[in-house]
């Protein structure tokens, strides 16, 4: 073609969309609740039920006419709001699950898909409002069926709020007492970010503007076929062709961003470059792993193929964005892989190994269940390692971990629709009460002298 | 100028191309430029087109392509040329 771009650009293009997997896997639009305070909380949900309405009247109409006429699938419409701890503080209320119902109806009136910010941060302490509405979640992850939570229990400035961490494992242990999926909603964080696209732990900042637009990229399956082009090739010809799939699916996601920026008359925000997967075959993070060499991922050389992943990824996405913020990076999430669930049910993939696997990649131990009869303190412990790992690393790590009611490892427990189903995964048997009956905090490390 | 790619995949047959060449006529559309491959036994045909006159929204434009296309068991996208600039051009 004498056009400036050839056919065969364009078959690759269409290949990546139709065979690859490759979509947006979210737009997020972050609205700031903070003008919504009101000491009546029944004023506090209205004005919040309002204001949602009103900023992202337009959110799923415009992104579908950009699915339409980019012919890219925009899987997800999601919004995040300010941390509700931070809204709901002044209401005159212990009881906080009114003001997850109404982000509830809100979101079910524009018609998005999931809503996050029924949030609270808490790495130094807690605020009363803090409390509140962490002993709002399991209700409130329960009555409502597009909320999603996050409380950030660590951070690298102040350390881990361990009194945090003994109550998160109590409040997911409830939650999924009444229902697990529940816990499929609520993420616990370190170091959790302003600007995340990605649920379950979105939020809107009190760092960023009135509203914003910010946009998840996806995309394992084109990387997973890049790659079989380098069998036997070395590591440099591997990390040389993720990242020129990576800014290939950044530069879409960074022109869907710009043009849903435009329609809406909302200011950018970031592209956030994450390799997220879904549980369809072929849409996979371990398939990419598996594709460098290893028979199962779990297996040794896992976390350093993993390690090369994150960072190509990033390195050729920070060129194709002009802001890049997020969570950025590979997502591994057990119950939304193929690749993970299969492993996971050899018996390869273990908690231990997902763990030293967080170190080097984007998040954290994400959609992992766990024998119903898990001791809260255990869970605690889980989030503890996890949030070391954040805090000493300078990253963002979480949890997402669900305790499925009445099941066995072995046995598997089913989320539905992009959540997946996961194999129940095997926890170590001894005790941590005592060590998190200690409560208190665990202080900020020393960021100079590293070894 | 309003630039498009329309795609059309199919198993290869007589007639396509004037299926859907006279198709985009009779909606007031101007091809720009055609390239077309077979792939095996399947057909490719790639065209950029200008809908700067064609009365239909992008939206009604993309549906009545698929389901004229269906009719013949072609598969027919179209997209806004941006798409491709974006991925493949710095």
């Amino acid at each position: 073609m004498s056009y400036l771009i050839n056919s065969d650009e364009i078959l690759q293009t269409i290949n990546m969309i139709d065979q690859q997997h490759l979509d947006v896997r979210t737009v997020t639009m972050g609205i700031s609740l903070l003008d919504c305070a009101d000491t009546g909380t029944d004023a506090c949900c209205r004005k919040i039920y309002d204001k949602i309405c009103r900023n992202a009247e337009k959110l799923v109409p415009v992104c579908e006419q950009i699915e339409g006429e980019l012919g890219i699938p925009i899987v997800n419409k999601r919004i995040s709001v300010t941390p509700i701890s931070l809204v709901a503080a002044s209401c005159d209320t212990e009881d906080y699950v009114p003001l997850a119902e109404a982000l509830d109806r809100a979101a079910k009136t524009v018609g998005i898909n999931f809503i996050g910010g029924f949030s609270a941060l808490c790495h130094k302490g807690f605020t009363d409002s803090d409390t509140k509405l962490i002993s709002s979640i399991p209700k409130a992850l329960t009555q409502t069926s597009l909320v999603c939570s996050s409380v950030n229990v660590a951070s690298t400035k102040a350390g881990i709020n361990m009194d945090a961490v003994a109550l998160l494992g109590k409040i997911i242990k409830e939650t999924s007492g009444i229902d697990p999926v529940g816990c499929a909603k609520l993420v616990v964080f370190a170091n959790a970010v302003e600007d995340n696209p990605f649920m379950a732990g979105a939020f809107h900042g009190t760092g960023e503007g009135e509203c914003v637009i910010n946009v998840g990229v996806s995309g394992p399956g084109v990387v997973a076929h890049a790659l079989k082009e380098c069998k036997g090739l070395p590591f440099d010809t591997v990390a040389e062709t993720i990242k020129r799939t990576a800014f290939k699916i950044t530069r879409m996601g960074q022109l869907v961003a710009n043009e849903a920026s435009k329609r809406l008359g909302v200011p950018f925000g970031i592209v956030d470059l994450s390799l997220a997967p879904t549980p369809a075959r072929g849409d996979s993070v371990a398939e990419i792993l598996e594709e460098m060499g290893l028979e199962t991922v779990g297996i040794h050389g896992t976390t350093a193929a993993l390690a090369l992943l994150n960072d190509a990824v990033k390195k050729g996405g920070v060129m194709a964005s002009s802001h890049v913020g997020g969570l950025s990076g590979a997502f591994i999430p057990v119950s939304e892989d193929a690749g993970m669930i299969a492993s996971a049910e050899k018996g390869v993939l273990c908690i231990d190994k997902l763990e030293a696997m967080t170190c080097v990649c984007s998040v954290g131990l994400d959609m992992i269940a766990v024998p119903g009869d898990t001791p809260a303190e255990t869970l605690s412990a889980i989030i503890a390692d996890e949030a070391a790992i954040g805090m000493v690393n300078s990253k963002t790590t979480a949890v997402r971990i669900i305790p499925a009611k009445g099941k066995k490892v072995g046995d598997r427990v089913d989320f539905g629709g992009l959540l997946g189903s996961a194999p129940v995964m095997n926890v170590h048997a001894g005790s941590s009460v005592r060590f998190i009956e200690r409560g208190g905090r665990i202080p900020a490390p020393l960021q100079s002298l590293k070894n | 100028m309003k630039k498009a790619i329309v795609s059309v995949f199919a198993k290869d047959s007589k007639g396509i191309t004037a299926f859907v060449t006279s198709l985009l006529a009779e909606n007031e559309i101007n091809i720009l430029d055609i390239s077309q491959t077979l792939m095996q036994e399947y057909f490719a045909m790639i065209m950029l087109v200008d809908l700067a006159d064609c009365p239909l929204s992008f939206s009604e434009l993309s549906g009545l392509l698929k389901t004229r296309g269906a009719e013949r068991s072609l598969d027919i996208h179209i997209q806004r040329s941006d798409i491709f600039e974006a991925m493949h051009r710095i």
